[in-house]
């Protein structure tokens, strides 16, 4: 809520060189920045990201604890996301509890997570309506440059899909974790694309400039299951624009696009 | 649970046709108080709207010196669930007003009130199913009576995918037992659209044929909304003849 002096100068200045397909930083519109992935960067950690996108650092982190299921999914385990927006990664960012921006992220992440149905929760349930592994994703925003959701899905996908899950025996009504590990139950993998619409053009990932004078922004996830059938998995408008029915459908055709480019880039052998 | 959400004869559980929205009851003006408010009856949810303002900006330091700045709160009564609530709002009701905020605003013509805050306070009474597209729907009438100069109606609907189905206006056990949820928000003589979310697995095609039932649903919101708005103020317009 800090920048709210939006530099007119500079949208008009965006517009017109979109009008050439060009970008501030080079891009044509539907460009997205350098995407960078590194997996296991925090050992004591189930599992764990970082991912870039251009100038934009996210982190996320996996961790496995036994807790108790929901009651009306006694069979099932669960996956909890949580976003800080910690302060040292924009002057606009304060401490103190997760402000409507940072939990708009968590569930928007959440929502491509769980609607894939990337993780096999009931095969995360130990004693029925008693026990189950409880997967906490956690994502830290350390560099705020412009399009954190897209950078911090794939963080948190990146995470859960190189994380390992303790080995664990039911004795009775008791639970033994033993020292050995398997490899989490994924299905589905989602991938999320935001667009930020800027008078009539839509610009893929976009960067912070493009985002302080953005009218909106659409982020659209897509799951491809092991039957390789790609599915529409979840769906987010955000900020105070309107978007038309063609803008709409345009926004959704080229993040399918862009999704099977990034997917491509996901840490080798996880499928 | 393995409960039809379809009968065999291609109804729902309510009786309703694929492409029907629930019974739908717009009051106006009902509170003394708000400067606007509205209340409606959307099959069984319930839902209680007051707006304030424009009024002066608290704390101070919110105030914007070119436009009005929007607030909303989507709040739900403890009592309004099967299961009792917490009071506190929960981060679904945080990221809901957020999203119902943005879906409202394109509708205000903010530049007309600078320095000044509008709050827009929503509070479900009874929630059976998209109560935010009602929460929307509501507010924009409440806005109105507020007197507040508006671009247009915003008209909110949600589409579900049930059992392989394409249906008009999610009611609760649909959500919870569907596979897909899209709630829409448009401004329906712009044609222009203010909220899309969407969860589930929808392939590209079942998407588009959602995006036009939610369309022609809103459209029907629109017509009583109309409806609601003409009614209430002709009243009032005799009465001062």
């Amino acid at each position: 809520m800090t920048n709210q002096i939006i530099p007119a100068v500079k949208r008009r200045q965006i517009i017109e060189l979109a009008e050439t397909g060009k970008r501030m930083d080079g891009r044509s519109l539907t460009d997205l920045r350098k995407v960078e992935i590194k997996t296991n960067v925090v050992e004591k950690a189930e599992g764990s990201a970082t991912v870039k996108f251009g100038d934009t650092y996210v982190i996320a982190g996996v961790k496995f604890e036994i807790g108790e299921p929901f009651p009306d999914t006694p069979n099932e385990g669960v996956m909890s996301v949580s976003a800080e927006f910690v302060p040292l990664a924009s002057p606009g960012f304060e401490t103190g509890p997760p402000d409507e921006n940072a939990i708009e992220l968590a569930r928007v992440v959440d929502r491509g997570l769980r609607e894939s149905k990337l993780l096999d929760t009931s095969k995360l349930c130990l004693i029925p309506g008693k026990k189950v592994w409880i997967a906490w994703v956690d994502i830290f925003i350390l560099d705020h440059c412009g399009n954190l959701i897209d950078a911090s899905s794939l963080a948190s996908l990146c995470a859960l899909l190189t994380s390992k899950l303790p080995k664990a025996e039911v004795v009775g009504d008791d639970v033994k974790v033993l020292d050995e590990f398997v490899p989490v139950p994924l299905r589905a993998i989602p991938i999320n694309v935001t667009l930020a619409k800027i008078g009539d053009k839509l610009f893929v990932d976009p960067s912070l400039e493009e985002e302080e004078v953005m009218d909106c922004r659409l982020s659209v996830a897509f799951a491809l299951d092991d039957q390789k059938q790609e599915k529409i998995c979840a769906m987010q408008k955000g900020g105070v624009g309107t978007l038309s029915f063609e803008e709409l459908l345009r926004a959704v055709e080229i993040a399918k696009v862009k999704s099977q480019e990034l997917r491509k880039l996901l840490p080798s052998g996880e499928k | 649970m393995d409960k039809k959400l379809i009968t065999e004869d291609g109804r729902r559980l309510d009786g309703r046709r694929f492409d029907e929205l629930r019974p739908i009851k717009f009051q106006i003006g009902i509170l003394k108080n708000a400067d606007g408010s509205a209340y409606v009856e959307w099959g069984r949810t319930k839902i209680l709207v007051g707006v304030f303002g424009p009024r002066e900006s608290h704390p101070k330091h919110l105030a914007m010196p070119d436009r009005c700045l929007i607030r909303a709160r989507y709040h739900m009564a403890p009592f309004s669930v099967e299961e009792r609530k917490s009071p506190a709002p929960s981060r679904r009701e945080i990221e809901l007003s957020k999203v119902i905020r943005e879906a409202l605003e394109p509708a205000i013509f903010v530049e007309l009130f600078p320095r000044t805050t509008i709050d827009i306070f929503a509070e479900v009474l009874q929630a059976d199913g998209s109560t935010r597209c009602a929460a929307i729907s509501t507010a924009a009438l409440a806005l109105a009576d507020a007197g507040i100069p508006m671009r247009d109606l915003v008209s909110s609907v949600a589409v579900a995918k049930v059992d392989g189905n394409l249906v008009l206006d999610v009611m609760d056990m649909e959500d919870k037992l569907g596979d897909s949820d899209m709630p829409l928000a448009i401004m329906p003589s712009r044609n222009q659209i203010t909220l899309i979310q969407m969860d589930g697995l929808l392939t590209h095609e079942e998407f588009v044929k959602s995006v036009e039932l939610a369309k022609k649903g809103c459209m029907e919101v629109y017509a009583k909304q109309r409806e609601a708005l003409d009614s209430h103020f002709r009243v009032v317009g005799k009465e001062e003849v």
